[in-house]
């Protein structure tokens, strides 16, 4: 037995490349959570970004203005979620699941009525995607141990999108903490009517942490279609947006836990994807389904108040209704 | 008093969502080239033109019916099953397990059988969440929505290594024996001089469903039960200081919501493939979600709703057939219904409250002026 194997370096580079979107949609819930909004259609959004990101990205030939195009459709979708969430204060649930039901579809339709390809875009060509970044020194440093191969493999050479979606990490910890904006933002999810009470706009917050929410899931999805993989295809998110939420559940809706449990979840994504590693470094066959399944079954366990309990903003959920 | 008369409450609201609906669902398709007017004769022609097509139609509707009356009563106590997808899968497993393991006699008996397979099995798919949120305060619409991916898994797992016969590469289920085969509404209909068409999959268990709807609404409106849950679901408190214990209405009304949702099985796999495949369900699981938002959680109004998608889901298959607008085109009305009549209710109904305000206002003006 090896158990050193299962932290191939391969591996952990692959954890990283998949962790990045569910680390992006992961901190979008956050911000829209902590304001009180619960947001299931994080898969959704993600989705209809991958998309439009790769649509533009395929006919202009800029990768740019398809990041620019995915977020735009991302935000669209954040819109109606705010309106009916915040301003007709409707169900955010039921609002979340037409969502991802919405961008399901519609991707689908648009995709074939642009491409004819079978609701997916052309393979997006150099230039139309994001290319890996080598840093500084990497090739220099690569004959260093230990430390050169961690640098040159797992540290370098991923696309631009996953050193911003590392460094949202520290940047939504200083808005959420270390800011009057992330303040409220946070009082406005725990008790919106004392934040009411002090004069500033429940709903104006409100919209803001969804807006904010709908540009990472637009980043999020834009780096699934155009730096992950090179195109749109139907319903590339395969449930994501879903492990993301788990993920926030598993953070407890803090945004360094946030980092550590999207790359647990890569990690396990990652891993499945080798069978053949687990099998020669624990000694026996570990099921496939169950591999794919034990993102789910840990936020259950996690949800369940076994290993520490979960326990949402307050008032998460429900529409601020001003008293009369 | 309320603001709006019943008859508003119930047909105009949801009538008006469908409304905003269908036109977006209309600017969609022109959107992409198409004429909606074509294409709704079209869906008419193919959902309801022939028998062929009645029983395509009714053979969705049936599990639409099973789905819908699952989130409907989980609405019922307050609750939202996000789950019924998962549920219908265990489903079939335990409708599977029932065919293929007891040697039946008669289709009347495995059909018996096979309903407390399919409804044990999604009953016991509901039953850890509804604990889960019970007990221990777990959001159930988070881990209905978990249970969901691992019922995925379960079935693949149980599909490909357990239940495959020897040699098949198909990841299913043998067929299930000649005496389990459910009578087809062909055979139904034809003693009775009916020519039903013979291909259409719809069965005997549209019968099934519409008993369904008749005893959720006799359970949900002329059951001490039925009033408990329907208390505990307009005020949780309030229902706790009239005695009625939170853990147990939770836990009957999502065992017998994952249990209808577990019961649409027999339709679609005894009645329809007779042999459990990898993906079964189709997403009639959520779609049970917009037929109990449109039918408002009431059984007459799920049954109408589910006629309803079964028409969309049948029609717009002849429309993928004949035309370029693909499949996925109910996809997006549906979460246009789930929209309109679910999340943005509010839309439809404040200006609808304010115009019968204003109206009942001007009638009691011109009374107390007739009065003086």
């Amino acid at each position: 037995m090896n158990f050193l194997a299962l932290f191939d370096l391969s591996v952990l580079d692959t954890t990283v490349r998949l962790a990045t979107p569910l680390l992006l949609a992961c901190l979008a819930g956050l911000f829209s959570e902590r304001a009180g909004i619960f947001d299931i259609g994080l898969e959704g959004k993600m989705l209809a970004a991958a998309f439009f990101s790769a649509a533009l990205a395929s006919i202009t030939g800029s990768v740019w203005l398809g990041i620019a195009a995915g977020i735009g459709a991302s935000l669209v979708l954040s819109a109606v979620h705010g309106l009916a969430s915040i301003t007709f204060r409707g169900n955010q649930l039921i609002s979340g699941v037409a969502i991802n039901f919405l961008a399901a579809g519609m991707t689908v339709l648009i995709a074939q009525d642009w491409f004819q390809q079978g609701g997916r875009t052309p393979s997006l060509l150099t230039g139309g995607r994001f290319e890996p970044i080598t840093l500084p020194f990497a090739e220099a440093l690569s004959t260093v141990p230990v430390f050169g191969p961690i640098y040159a493999e797992l540290i370098s050479g991923h696309s631009i999108l996953v050193y911003i979606a590392l460094f949202c990490v520290p940047g939504t910890w200083y808005i959420l903490f270390r800011t009057r904006f992330g303040l409220r933002l946070r009082a406005v999810g725990e008790n919106p009517a004392a934040v009411d009470t002090a004069g500033v706009s429940v709903v104006g917050l409100r919209f803001a942490a969804v807006g904010i929410c709908g540009i990472l899931c637009g980043i999020a999805g834009a780096y699934l279609a155009t730096a992950l993989q090179a195109g749109f295809v139907k319903d590339m998110t395969a449930g994501r947006g879903f492990i993301a939420l788990a993920a926030l559940i598993f953070a407890k809706w803090r945004p360094w836990h946030a980092l550590w449990a999207t790359l647990l979840f890569g990690y396990l994504q990652a891993i499945a994807l080798r069978p053949d590693i687990i099998e020669g470094a624990l000694g026996f066959k570990v099921q496939v389904q169950l591999l794919d399944a034990l993102p789910y079954i840990l936020t259950v366990v996690i949800l369940a108040g076994f290993v520490g309990k979960a326990i949402p903003p307050r008032a998460g959920g429900e529409p601020y209704v001003k008293e009369r | 008093m309320d603001v709006m008369p019943k008859w508003a409450e119930v047909v105009l609201v949801p009538l008006i969502s469908l409304i905003l609906a269908a036109i977006l669902s209309a600017l969609v398709i022109l959107a992409i080239g198409e004429d909606p007017v074509a294409a709704v004769k079209l869906m008419v022609s193919g959902a309801l033109g022939s028998t062929y097509g009645w029983g395509y139609t009714l053979y969705y509707a049936t599990n639409f019916m099973f789905t819908g009356l699952a989130v409907a009563v989980a609405f019922h106590a307050g609750l939202f099953n996000i789950g019924g997808e998962g549920q219908a899968m265990l489903g079939g497993l335990g409708v599977a397990l029932v065919c293929l393991f007891i040697p039946w006699p008669h289709w009347t008996l495995a059909v018996l059988g096979a309903t407390v397979g399919a409804a044990a099995f999604g009953a016991l798919w509901a039953a850890i969440p509804a604990y889960l949120q019970a007990k221990r305060g777990s959001h159930i619409v988070i881990t209905t929505i978990m249970f969901n991916f691992i019922a995925a898994a379960v079935l693949n797992y149980m599909l490909v290594n357990i239940l495959r016969p020897a040699g098949s590469m198909d990841p299913a289920t043998a067929r299930f024996p000649e005496a389990v085969h459910l009578p087809s509404l062909h055979e139904m209909l034809a003693p009775i001089g009916i020519n039903f068409s013979k291909s259409a999959p719809a069965n005997v268990s549209l019968v099934l469903a519409i008993i369904a709807c008749f005893v959720v609404w006799l359970l949900i409106w002329r059951t001490s039960l039925g009033l408990e849950i329907r208390s505990y679901g307009k005020s949780g408190r309030a229902a706790r200081y009239a005695g009625i214990g939170s853990v147990r209405i939770t836990m009957i009304a999502m065992l017998i919501s994952g249990g209808l949702a577990g019961m649409m099985a027999i339709n679609n796999v005894m009645g329809e493939a007779e042999r459990l495949v990898l993906n079964a369900v189709e997403g009639a699981g959520f779609i049970g979600i917009a037929v109990a938002l449109m039918g408002r959680s009431h059984p007459f109004g799920v049954f109408l709703a589910a006629i309803l998608f079964g028409f969309l889901y049948q029609g717009g298959a002849e429309l993928a057939l004949w035309t370029s607008i693909p499949r996925e085109l109910i996809v997006v009305i549906q979460a246009l219904v789930i929209l309109f009549t679910g999340a943005l209710d509010n839309m439809v109904r404040m200006p609808l409250e304010r115009i019968f305000l204003a109206i009942r206002q001007s009638r009691e003006a011109k009374a107390t002026k007739a009065a003086e």
